[in-house]
């Protein structure tokens, strides 16, 4: 089958360095001393710890619950003891601690009672269901939830399926190794979300610079008698972008306002339809993945490694060199540094690069901008890079918003070019963070707002209705003095109120309640001053470097990852931030 | 150590000092034929001018706090510095050079902020101010039909000889303008460009080659990707449109557009100045736009103005558009070319 393909604009080639990790099979990795396996571990709600300290659990228990439809389950990758529940440093580059269940393994590897199933005589939601209650995330780095992206729009038909084999990221060769060795699982998997999203084709798309791959996935569909094109695209990072990789494969764009499903389009990760399959036809839940472990080792090669593995446990396999000084999770291009030798491995692991002085040398000290427009040729999603940058440092946070910062997917094409080597990504970063920091202050200045003018509209509704009271009864009163027109003020009663009583027993009654007014209105403004000083106190605008890299920790996980699944949606920004820093 | 804050992790081999030494190198073609025909004084007015920009540059970097080591190595005031010398006459006094350097470095560069934040070319600043100031020493050109010793030539640049008269000459392009002046009507341009004297094959002779070597420079920057094609075509195409259509209105007094491209400033202008990212547009349209309107305007003012050649002022006239036009010429981004 002749298959069109599309380009798109930008894009880099940087070396690729994937063939040291593919000379070998994947290797099971032993079972490591400890397992920390972190909570929340997908985009979307924190699941609710199910375990506690003490309790045994078995191989595939569940440990953590779904939170919610946006959320996905966590399971005990082997059998053991609950050591703890508790805040341990999370595999992030903020180094923030995370709820994590420590489990000490018992050696026996024992499973829960699996139950394959055959996923068509379900109905689509059960699968869905037990997608999201097997942990099945995206394991291209985006982790997002699965089992919601297999829902196909109601209105726009599902023509493509596109599957993410590119892995176009240097170093990475978990997929590639993948797709060699287990592309009739990959398949099988492929065909479950298929049957799901009834799309017109099946697209799957690999760089061309993983032949194998492409043998062995194009050899699967045969052998299987599915009607999938295997599609080897052109080698240019970040071909494998889930917005690149639909681009080239069908042709169409899809907007950071947009879901890809409004075009008609959606796409997965080749890890992902795996473990998807593993877990409906298996019964086995996400509790391994494949991690390519490379870079400055003696050995690089592609592990299956249970998820909460401890990184130094890890890299121990591969016999880190002595020049070693840190360890990257992901790829060059978008990965960030380990920040603990104690971070566990987690879903979104899709490689550590042990790092050293002569494999990524320290950067040259960064010039001015040049305006030479380097950055824009590069950029994938045809930005203009170095006027955001200018903007994001002269804080103008509108402009950079109006430049579109936030269809910036971080991909690091523009800060690769840039002759001045300006750390631009980090400049987009700190913009995003800032603005919606700003809309988060500015949604609870809002609300302190409603409230306290809904309380203004109460407190006047009540005394409106009050003085009405009054003014009836006042009105009652006077009828009836004159209906018995009794000498003797009737003192009792002439609270407050009734306006210019005739009888000397109300006049104290007016100024009384104006004072009351007053009083409540300067409490009210009090609040309202202290409500706003609250809301605008966590501010840090103004500080160019220290609070950022909080603010960055709380973007991390929305900024979906290349090679990746999509993230779905581009952040509508205070909803999303807000739950995040609840998740966190 | 590893420098963990900042991903992507891997850069290109790009800097700044790399681009701008590839201008350097792409210049060469032009040069050795400019010295081909005017003589090796040409190396020494390139040397003066590349002293006086880098001194100048240390100072202006020591008086603004800047790392010396780092900004004096970027390359681009000898740009600069070059681009200046082969503007200016080849006998100009060496002062003259000087002065259009510090202009240059200090007031058009570094007074602006700097590296990257020049609104205007700063060559093309040197150009305009120095033949505002001395417009008679800025219209000196060596006379062709007369060889000079690079002797003579030096003891003329470093004012040890008085200037002789008889040694300098029109350029062609003032040679045109001149006799049709004089002329009033009565002479025509096809009889003109065949005196053989200062007329060549399709452009001022001997000049035309140094023309020819800017462009191999100018294609070479293209080939390697330094430069994008945008600003010099839009340029070529504003010159070729205005020219050609006055030389198909009216051949007796306009010269064609070949002449025109291969004289004067066109060639390095194309190429090298109005491709100058710092001070020109950003996007490649807003690249053409700027081109194009740099090309018209330095025809115009080249043919009807009082001035030998048009397009310094031309380039900085356009300058001062630079942000309009950059905002009208915004590419959509990815996902948007549908949508308005
Ligand atoms: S690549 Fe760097 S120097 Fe060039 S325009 Fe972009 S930010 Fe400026
Ligand atoms: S990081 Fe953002 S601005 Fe830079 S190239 Fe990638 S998408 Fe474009």
């Amino acid at each position: 089958m002749l298959q069109r393909l599309f380009k798109f604009k930008g894009g880099v080639k940087p070396q690729t360095n994937k063939t040291q990790s593919v000379g070998l099979p994947i290797a099971v990795a032993p079972l490591p001393t400890r397992l920390i396996v972190p909570l929340h571990q997908s985009i979307g709600g924190t699941p609710d710890p199910l375990v506690a300290p003490g309790e045994r659990v078995l191989k595939g228990q569940k440990i953590g619950g779904a939170d919610g439809w946006i959320s996905s389950a966590v399971h005990a990758p082997t059998s053991g003891t609950v050591l703890a529940v508790e805040e341990r440093v999370a595999p992030h580059p903020s180094g923030l601690p995370t709820l994590s269940v420590i489990i000490e393994p018992d050696g026996r590897d024992e499973w829960i009672t699996r139950t394959p199933v055959d996923y068509k005589a379900l109905a689509p939601e059960t699968v869905r269901e037990m997608l999201r209650d097997a942990g099945v995330v995206g394991l291209g780095g985006a982790v997002f939830p699965s089992h919601a992206k297999l829902s196909a729009s109601k209105t726009v038909p599902m023509e493509e399926l596109v599957i993410n084999g590119a892995e176009c990221e240097p170093y990475i060769t978990c997929d590639d190794l993948l797709m060699r060795e287990r592309a009739e699982d990959v398949v099988r998997g492929v065909g479950l979300f298929r049957d799901l999203l009834r799309p017109k084709r099946v697209l799957i798309g690999i760089e061309d610079n993983k032949p194998e791959a492409v043998a062995a996935m194009k050899r699967a569909v045969q052998a299987l008698g599915e009607d999938f094109a295997v599609i080897a695209v052109p080698t240019r990072y970040p071909a494998g972008g889930a917005k690149q990789l639909i681009r080239v494969l069908t042709g169409k764009e899809v907007p950071a306002a947009k879901r890809s499903t409004e075009l008609g389009v959606q796409c997965f990760n080749v890890a992902t339809a795996y473990t998807a399959w593993r877990a409906v036809a298996h019964g086995e839940p996400v509790i391994s993945r494949i991690v390519t472990l490379t870079g400055n080792v003696a050995q690089p090669r592609n592990w299956e490694v249970l998820i909460g593995t401890p990184l130094a446990e890890f890299v121990a396999l591969g016999q880190p060199k002595a020049d070693t000084d840190g360890y990257l999770m992901g790829g060059p291009m978008m990965g960030f540094e380990m920040p603990s030798p104690d971070a566990p491995l987690v879903k979104a692991t899709n490689c550590i690069i042990a790092g050293s002085p002569t494999l990524f040398p320290p950067k040259a000290p960064e010039m001015p901008c040049i305006r030479c427009g380097e950055c824009a040729k590069a950029c994938p999603h045809e930005l203009q890079p170095f006027e955001l940058y200018w903007f994001a440092r002269a804080k103008n946070f509108g402009k950079t918003q109006e430049y579109s910062i936030f269809d910036c997917i971080e991909c690091g094409c523009c800060s690769y070019v840039c002759p001045s080597r300006i750390p631009l990504v980090q400049y987009f970063r700190f913009a995003k963070s800032e603005i919606w920091a700003r809309e988060r202050e500015k949604n609870a200045a809002d609300t302190a707002k409603a409230r306290f003018e809904f309380r203004n509209l109460r407190d006047e509704r009540e005394k409106a209705e009050k003085a009405e009271r009054l003014a009836k009864a006042a009105a009652a009163k006077a009828a009836e003095k004159k209906a018995e027109p009794a000498p003797a003020a009737p003192a009792a009663d002439a609270g407050i109120g009734a306006p210019a009583a005739a009888d000397g027993g109300a006049p104290a009654a007016a100024p009384l309640d104006a004072e009351a007014v007053k009083k409540a209105t300067i409490a009210a403004a009090i609040e309202r001053a202290r409500q706003q000083r609250e809301a605008v106190q966590p501010k840090n605008t103004d500080r160019l470097t220290p609070a950022q890299q909080k603010e960055i920790a709380e973007i991390e996980a929305r900024r979906a990852p290349l090679q990746a699944e999509q993230p779905e949606r581009s952040a509508p920004p205070a909803t999303d931030a807000a739950q995040e820093q609840q998740n966190q | 150590m590893m420098d963990f804050t900042t991903p992507p992790y891997l850069l290109k081999t790009a800097s700044v000092q790399r681009v701008m030494l590839q201008v350097l190198a792409a210049l060469l073609p032009g040069i050795a034929a400019y010295i081909w025909l005017i003589g090796p004084i040409v190396l020494v007015q390139l040397a003066i001018a590349t002293l006086a920009a880098l001194a100048a540059e240390a100072a202006m970097l020591k008086l603004r706090d800047k790392p010396l080591g780092l900004f004096l190595g970027d390359g681009s005031a000898v740009v600069t510095a070059w681009l200046i010398a082969l503007t200016f006459p080849p006998l100009a006094p060496w002062w003259l050079l000087v002065v259009g350097v510090l202009f240059a470095i200090v007031v058009a560069k570094h007074l602006y902020g700097g590296l990257g934040q020049n609104p205007f070319n700063p060559a093309m600043i040197a150009f305009a101010v120095c033949i505002v100031s001395f417009p008679a020493l800025m219209s000196q050109w060596p006379a062709l039909g007369l060889k000079t010793s690079f002797g003579e030539q030096i003891d003329i640049v470093f004012g040890l000889a008085a200037r002789v008269d008889a040694m300098t000459g029109a350029t062609p392009l003032d040679a045109i303008k001149t006799a049709l002046k004089l002329g009033e009507g009565a002479v025509d341009v096809p009889a003109l460009l065949a005196n053989q004297d200062i007329f060549g094959n399709f452009a001022g002779r001997g000049w035309e080659w140094v023309a020819a070597g800017y462009l191999i420079g100018g294609l070479w920057l293209w080939k390697r990707g330094i430069v994008s094609w945008h600003a010099p075509l839009g340029f070529i195409g504003g010159i070729t449109l205005l020219a050609g259509a006055l030389w198909l209105w009216n051949p007796a007094q306009f010269a064609g557009p070949l002449f025109h491209l291969f004289s004067g400033g066109a060639m390095l202008g194309a190429f090298f100045i109005v491709t100058d990212p710092v001070s020109g547009c950003t996007t490649p349209k807003g690249k053409f736009v700027f081109g194009f309107a740099a090309g018209l305007l330095a025809y115009v003012i080249r043919v009807f103005g009082g001035y030998p050649d048009g397009v310094a002022f031309a380039v900085l006239l356009v300058n001062i558009c630079v942000p309009l036009i950059d905002m009208y010429t915004q590419p959509p981004i990815f996902g948007m070319k549908n949508e308005k």
